[in-house]
């Protein structure tokens, strides 16, 4: 697969050497090129230095021929635009991001948009190792903690 | 200023925007809800605008909630990130409803796809300065002024400047094309109200109102330029 990936901290660093072993073509784009010593000298895949939300920056990493698009920066609402301009300018067929406010994570996965909140997965694994109950799917786990949200209300 | 009903208007963003926007809403007489994220910046807005302005960030629905989004007429969001903005009319449109979201755009390029994805306006200000700037040194001599019924009918300025086809004519004469209407002839600074006999003369700015699609004719008549 081609891949594109935005954001090139820990989680983008390795899905990026991970899936480049794997043998899939990897670009991986990031605003500090600084951040690309996280891949290590083996690295075999593209780098760019650009702005993710940059329409002329997404093709330069070839977006148009990308089977997957991956947002991992810092920001929720840069992975969440960054996505968008993927899916609806770019028509990349699968994309996902990253978000760490679950209910902006919820919201959005509801809209058609691919998310992973890394914030409920880890809480919940952490609670589960705690009380050693045994390990739940991805898709439950992307839920853990939702019940305690505050209810919308619309006045 | 005509009379409007009045609205419940969300402001995300306490910059000079956001700031002079409340003010003005506020005293057109609607109500006015400004958000900001940092800290010092509400604690200098509300003293000023008092309790209309509230500290949070405005891209978490609890903000929202607490903000009374479900009732809101219109959502503003001019904060000085576009992904903020984006996601902030974004949540409070499928999230709460809110039937009309503004965006500020800052990066002009982002403006076609915000509107694909669902934010009713956006205003880019390097646009509508570009645009100004456009209309003062292009070659077209017909300046838009207002556009009515979402653009339907524009009400244009044309000057009449020397080797004008129409210099020296009565408006009687010139061949307008069909629904336009010249409703005032400016003359050394005032404006006068036309009749058929009015003859045209260089100097002379002619506002007339027609139909958005038959501006490039009006442009021909007046300028002699074929668009």
């Amino acid at each position: 697969m081609k891949i594109v990936i935005l954001g090139c901290g820990r989680v983008g660093a390795t899905i990026a050497t991970t899936m480049a072993r794997e043998g899939h073509s990897i670009t991986i784009i990031d605003r500090n090129a600084d951040s690309f010593r996280r891949l290590g000298n083996d690295f075999v895949g593209e780098t760019v230095v650009g702005n993710g939300l940059s329409g002329d920056t997404l093709k330069r990493a070839g977006v148009e021929q990308a089977d997957a698009f991956v947002a991992v920066t810092n920001g929720d609402n840069r992975n969440i635009m960054s996505v968008q301009l993927a899916k609806v300018r770019f028509k990349v067929p699968k994309v996902v991001a990253r978000i760490y406010d679950p209910i902006r994570a919820y919201a959005y996965s509801e809209l058609g948009i691919d998310t992973v909140c890394t914030t409920c997965v880890s809480s919940g694994v952490m609670h589960d190792k705690i009380i050693g109950r045994e390990y739940g799917s991805v898709d439950e786990y992307c839920r853990f903690g939702m019940d305690e949200t505050p209810e919308v209300t619309n006045d | 200023m005509t009379r409007k009903t009045p609205m419940y208007v969300i402001i995300v963003g306490g910059g000079k925007v956001g700031y002079h926007l409340s003010k003005e809403l506020v005293r057109e007489g609607h109500e006015v809800l400004l958000i900001e994220k940092d800290r010092k910046t509400a604690d200098m807005l509300s003293e000023e605008l008092g309790d209309m302005v509230v500290f949070g960030d405005g891209c978490e629905i609890r903000t929202m909630a607490e903000g009374g989004m479900g009732r809101a007429n219109v959502v503003v969001a001019v904060t000085g990130d576009d992904e903020d903005n984006l996601v902030i009319c974004q949540m409070a449109k499928r999230k709460f409803g809110v039937p009309r979201t503004l965006a500020r755009v800052n990066d002009p390029n982002n403006e076609e796809l915000f509107q694909e994805l669902g934010i009713d306006q956006t205003v880019s200000s390097t646009r509508v300065i570009f645009n100004l700037l456009e209309q003062q040194i292009g070659s077209s001599q017909v300046i838009p002024l207002a556009a009515l019924k979402k653009g339907e009918i524009e009400v244009v300025e044309a000057d009449i400047t020397p080797g004008s086809p129409v210099d020296g004519m009565r408006i009687g004469q010139i061949d307008l094309p069909a629904n336009a209407l010249i409703i005032s002839v400016i003359r050394e600074g005032h404006a006068l109200i036309p009749h058929a006999d009015t003859r045209l003369r260089q100097g002379d700015s002619v506002i007339a109102m027609i139909k958005a699609d038959r501006e490039s004719e009006l442009r021909t008549i007046f300028t002699g330029e074929q668009s």
